[in-house]
């Protein structure tokens, strides 16, 4: 089943309310050939449980792997991945666009 | 974010109430500001601006850059008429993210054993629609092609100024229609706004292929056209 905003932002605060850590992340900004629109998010529990998507399933490993650090220290911060950098090749944004990620925690 | 804003933002997308969240990039300070309490609001016409487009996106204030997070109510897809064609648009509606509700007063057609995944309402559209309070987030169309059904609800839904308004019929029905429609006050820009016959052209013929070219002419009807939100008041 496809999940949408609804069960994204739900799901986070349902995940929040039982206790666990969680983080947001949402996409910012887009540059070229983007697979998910501005303002797309992705929610990310303590156990590296994540729902919805920021990417086509290029980089959502990367963001699961930060949002476990903004669970630990609270600190939002920006990503960004795109063809000019080196480890987004590595994470694999393969289609040739360039997104800015904000991740937050949900307090 | 503080559980509290995710919280409240949540409780405006089930209310069917536009939102945005505010996020200041630097420091992270967050609001929500709902549609209807812009007025005096620093960022007023960015955020309006936002609410009009549906699109969320970065803004520059006085030197600071701000993120809207734009929450507009989810896109509902009313259907008159639980006939065959409703039987196949309702899972590829579902898949598309439409929130899908069937109203027939024919109780024969009306039966969650012909819908098992989508509401049905066996009832008439005047009795039904008003307490739904369509608007321009909604999407009705109607397949009875029997004036007794199908025009209350074209009414209403024109009257809502939902985005998308189709009805299945012959170019022929529909001439007797948009008359039926103009003898009661609705104006020809108004009854323009109908899709008749409806559905993109692709030469749709089975009833899964008329649902495809009609969800392809929502979707066409939602995204080629920003959706707006009235202004407050």
């Amino acid at each position: 089943m496809l999940s949408s905003d609804d069960d994204i932002l739900g799901q986070a605060a349902v995940w929040r309310r039982e206790g666990r850590g969680v983080a947001l992340a949402t996409v910012v900004e887009t540059w070229g050939s983007a697979p998910r629109p501005v303002g797309s998010h992705l929610a990310i529990d303590s156990e590296g449980h994540f729902l919805g998507s920021v990417s086509g399933g290029c980089v959502e490993g990367d963001v699961v792997t930060e949002a476990l650090d903004v669970i630990g220290d609270g600190k939002p911060r920006v990503l960004e991945f795109g063809v000019a950098d080196e480890t987004a090749w590595r994470a694999g944004l393969s289609c040739g666009g360039r997104i800015r990620v904000y991740v937050e925690r949900i307090d | 974010m503080r559980l509290d804003l995710l919280t409240k933002l949540n409780e405006a997308r089930a209310e069917r109430r536009a939102a945005v969240l505010v996020t200041a990039m630097d420091g992270g300070a967050q609001r929500i500001v709902r549609a209807e309490a812009l007025a005096g609001d620093a960022l007023a016409d960015p955020i309006d601006e936002a609410l009009r487009s549906g699109k969320s996106g970065m803004v520059e204030h006085e030197g600071a850059t701000y993120f809207l997070t734009v929450q507009v109510p989810p896109v509902r897809l009313i259907v008159i008429g639980a006939v065959h064609i409703t039987q196949a648009l309702a899972p590829i509606a579902r898949l598309g993210g439409f929130d899908m509700t069937i109203v027939d007063p024919r109780t024969a057609f009306a039966t969650p054993e012909r819908f098992p995944d989508t509401p049905v309402i066996a009832d008439w559209p005047e009795t039904v629609l008003p307490p739904m309070k369509l608007d321009r987030y909604t999407a009705m169309a109607c397949f009875t092609h029997d004036p007794k059904i199908d025009d209350p609800a074209l009414e209403q839904a024109l009257a809502a100024d939902c985005f998308y308004i189709g009805a299945l019929g012959s170019r022929k029905t529909h001439g007797k229609r948009i008359e039926r429609l103009h003898a009661k006050h609705f104006t020809v820009e108004q009854t323009q706004r109908i899709h008749a016959p409806i559905g993109l052209d692709i030469g749709a013929v089975t009833p899964a292929e008329i649902a495809v070219s009609v969800l392809a002419e929502i979707i066409l009807s939602l995204r080629k056209k920003p959706l707006r939100v009235e202004k407050a008041a």
